[in-house]
């Protein structure tokens, strides 16, 4: 059910006349800036589709953005310098990785943490069970005697290799 | 009359559930058997009132009577007999429906199947899924009632969304909520132990098949899900980080830290308070997923609150649900007894080690799938978090596990060997190595990485072998006694090996096909060809063609490879009449070994042209292939001896009645 929903937003979006993503007649000539057009298309958001970049996207918006970005790459904008561009423009929502500044540091920060602080977690964890240093010495040393009865058993039924 | 008697038919299983939810709790206070049994008596009656109201909502799509609300909304009289079907769950109230069948379903088979369960547990587990029920229950007849009739019935329906008329939606949502709500089960027991004060081995042998089952339907759902979007969107995605597949993927994450948790607890008595933490968060998260993709939060938080009921009441059932679990979790965990101490370096320090991963990747989908939604409800800053960010944040997460993956199952039981695993997976190595480097020759172009991630899956499948390898001793012991002992090697080793061996499948074939993917975009006239990846594809010409209930433009196309015609592909555009001209995409797709190409068209153009777009993906196919031989891993496992003869305190007394495998 989850996929039919992102299904039928999609299709919300979608105008009936509306275009391919990617129109054949919105090709840069040359490659290497059209490649630096797509890379940054999918970095970028269909504005009115619900989380489709405006590489996939088939809204009229889209296209505008797509052309847009074209066009400043074709006017010499370093890739920063456009997406500057978009965001002044736009806004923060126009970007699908939000830039890490104070109000997205919880966003970005939450992974790492989560991390660090579960596998800090579970050294202490591990430490405070176990008491210092692994498993063996907290447990108490077994007495010369146990030692000798252990072997005893140990050696009277070694017991064959199991798979 | 049967629409009347659906709607009757789930108030009656609604008293059923409040009656479970309740005098079997009783019962099992009391000690009082009688009590207790009613809770296995309304479970079933409870399915079978429910599997009424969905069979009779059924039959009114089946014969359109579009005096019913949701008939008519989502029906139409011309739609092919499967899609009447299908278009039953196609929409909020019948996919609700669907839900609580599924819940129902369930309990039913606990019912029906936990003879071997202690009394009072099962008494208990069923009373915490009435819960879940009656709560569902009243959502449903309070804010979402598909029996509700409209008092002028019109002639015709207003047809269901094209883009649900195909066979995805006949098996997708359904095996998704077998998967979702197939963890309220574990729920169900992880609360049932809470409020019995008792956990051990035992109670994670019961409820490990049942998250088996519910991971099992989960993981081909998504993978379902992922295949249909691939096909029916038509610009060749296959998975696109969106809100309503994090959704999904949150409980799958969650739910596959819970199998591997469950084994430890199983084997080894340890990690009993994180086992049941993980049952109350899989479930949980599957209810998140609930509402976000029910109260309509996803499409604009202004949305939600100018139409709160239904978004409202999810939420209410949500913060019970998940708040009143976790407070009977911190109030009685410490109750539970700690079990076996083992090493950093052992089986169970890996299968943490797994937890730790696969629970900070949830917690990474969590965080940017509700962030947006959060900053927006706190701040009104609207923010987007997309397929990049999680690029970026989640690729990481899973490299590392499966750099890890293929030493789990090398290490012992309480205190293992890492320098004798690595010697072990020495040969696993080699060969990832191997891959790495005709993977770099092969190839040219796209990403330094790839051959490097190529490398990795090739490992993890290398190391999938060599731990079956490993275990029957081949090369070192004869060939027949390697064999021999390859046949006597219980089920859930292959199964163990099949699901790891799947992921390293899947990820090749997301490697190659994000990194070695073709495409071709153009306005193509009859008669014109366009060449990609070595293949030669010609348009033959556009055709206009007649559905059921929608016109097609068919553009044919004729493949060559190697100088040979190969094939003809016939991709088309459908337009629905009945949808107000409504288009949608059919892709047509040409396989060749796990390889494909995949057409789509665009606009036709006024002199007589069409906008195509023509993909090769290599190795596609792997990204579904894998999750399937994941999900066989899962169902090998299930079928093994240990899981079938259930509980483990009379496993030594049956041995002996146990037919000869």
């Amino acid at each position: 059910m989850k996929r039919v929903l992102a299904l039928l937003f999609i299709v919300a979006a979608i105008s009936v006349t509306a275009a391919r993503a990617v129109q054949p007649d919105e090709i840069m000539a040359d490659p290497v800036k059209e490649a630096r057009a797509r890379d940054l298309s999918r970095e970028l958001r269909c504005m009115v589709c619900q989380n489709q970049s405006i590489d996939d996207s088939e809204a009229p918006l889209a296209r505008d953005l797509r052309l847009l970005v074209r066009e400043r790459i074709a006017a010499g904008d370093s890739d920063g310098q456009v997406i500057d561009f978009l965001v002044a423009r736009y806004g923060e929502f126009v970007l699908l990785k939000p830039r890490f500044e104070r109000r997205t540091v919880l966003l970005w920060l939450v992974p790492p943490f989560v991390l660090l602080g579960g596998g800090l977690a579970l050294w202490l964890n591990g430490r405070r069970r176990s008491g210092h240093g692994g498993v063996g010495p907290s447990q108490p040393a077994l007495t010369a005697e146990e030692e000798a009865r252990l072997a005893a058993l140990l050696a009277a039924d070694a017991p064959p290799e199991k798979s | 009359m049967i629409a009347e008697s659906g709607h009757y038919a789930m108030v009656l299983a609604l008293a059923l559930a409040l009656i479970q939810s309740t005098v079997p709790l009783l019962g099992a206070r009391l000690s009082d058997p009688a009590l207790m049994n009613i809770a296995r008596s309304t479970a079933l009656a409870q399915l079978l009132f429910v599997a009424f109201s969905f069979a009779a909502l059924v039959t009114l799509h089946v014969t359109s009577d579009f005096s019913v609300a949701n008939v008519f909304e989502n029906s139409h009289s011309l739609k092919p007999l499967i899609y009447k079907v299908t278009g039953v769950w196609g929409n909020h109230e019948g996919s609700m429906l669907l839900w609580v069948s599924i819940l129902a379903l369930f309990g039913g088979l606990v019912a029906a199947f936990g003879g071997n369960l202690p009394r009072s547990l099962r008494a208990r587990v069923l009373a915490v899924q009435a819960w879940v029920a009656s709560a569902f229950y009243l959502f449903i007849l309070g804010t979402s009632n598909p029996f509700l009739r409209l008092p002028n019935p019109p002639i015709e329906g207003r047809d269901l969304n094209p883009v649900l008329q195909d066979i995805g939606l006949a098996v997708h949502p359904p095996m998704l909520y077998l998967g979702y709500v197939g963890f309220s089960i574990s729920f169900s027991f992880a609360i049932a132990a809470l409020l019995e004060g008792r956990i051990d081995a035992a109670w994670a042998r019961w409820v490990r098949p049942w998250t088996l089952i519910a991971w099992i339907f989960l993981t081909l759902g998504i993978a379902m899900g992922s295949y249909w979007a691939y096909y029916e969107l038509g610009w060749g995605g296959w998975w696109f980080w969106d809100p309503v597949e994090n959704a999904s993927l949150m409980p799958w994450l969650a739910g596959t830290a819970l199998l591997h948790s469950a084994l430890v607890m199983e084997k080894r008595e340890a990690l009993k308070v994180w086992t049941i933490l993980l049952s109350i968060l899989t479930f949980s998260l599957s209810l998140l997923g609930t509402f976000l993709v029910r109260s309509g939060v996803l499409t604009s938080v202004h949305a939600f609150a100018t139409d709160p009921t239904r978004g409202v009441f999810i939420l209410l059932i949500l913060c019970v649900f998940i708040g009143g679990s976790l407070m009977l979790f911190a109030w009685r965990a410490s109750a539970l007894k700690q079990g076996g101490l083992f090493a950093p370096i052992s089986r169970e320090g890996a299968l943490v080690l797994n937890n730790l991963f696969l629970t900070t990747a949830c917690a990474t989908v969590f965080i940017g799938t509700l962030y947006p939604l959060g900053l927006e409800v706190l701040t009104g800053a609207k923010i987007s978090v997309g397929a990049p960010f999680f690029n970026l944040t989640f690729a990481p997460l899973f490299l590392l596990v499966m750099i890890a993956l293929p030493f789990g199952p090398m290490l012992g039981w309480k205190r293992g060997d890492l320098l004798g695993a690595a010697q072990r997976l020495l040969a696993a190595g080699v060969v990832a190595l191997f891959a790495v480097a005709i993977a770099w020759a092969w190839t040219s172009g796209g990403a330094a990485l790839a051959p490097l991630a190529i490398g990795l899956a090739v490992f993890v499948i290398a190391g999938a072998l060599t731990d079956l390898a490993e275990r029957i001793a081949l090369f070192r012991a004869p060939f027949g006694v390697a064999m021999r002992r390859m046949r006597g090697l219980p089920r859930s080793i292959w199964g163990t090996a099949f699901a790891h061996a799947g992921i390293g499948i899947a990820l090749i074939g997301i490697v190659c096909e994000t990194t070695w993917n073709t495409e071709y975009l153009g306005t193509m006239k009859a008669g014109d060809a366009a060449n990609v990846a070595g293949y030669e594809l010609r348009l033959e010409g556009l055709f206009q063609e007649q559905g059921p209930n929608y016109r097609e433009t068919t553009a044919p196309f004729t493949v060559y490879g190697g100088g040979q015609r190969i094939a003809v592909m016939r991709p088309s555009k459908r337009s629905f009449t009945t949808r107000g001209g409504m288009s949608t995409t059919e892709a047509a797709l040409l396989t060749r070994g796990a390889s494909q190409l995949y057409i789509s068209l665009g606009d036709a153009t006024p002199d007589g042209g069409i906008a195509v777009r023509i993909y090769h993906k290599p190795m596609v196919l792997l990204i579904w292939l894998g999750p399937v031989l994941m999900a066989f891993g899962g169902m090998l496992s299930l079928s093994d001896r240990r899981l079938r003869v259930g509980a483990p305190k009379p496993a030594k007394a049956l041995r002996g009645l146990q037919p000869a495998e």
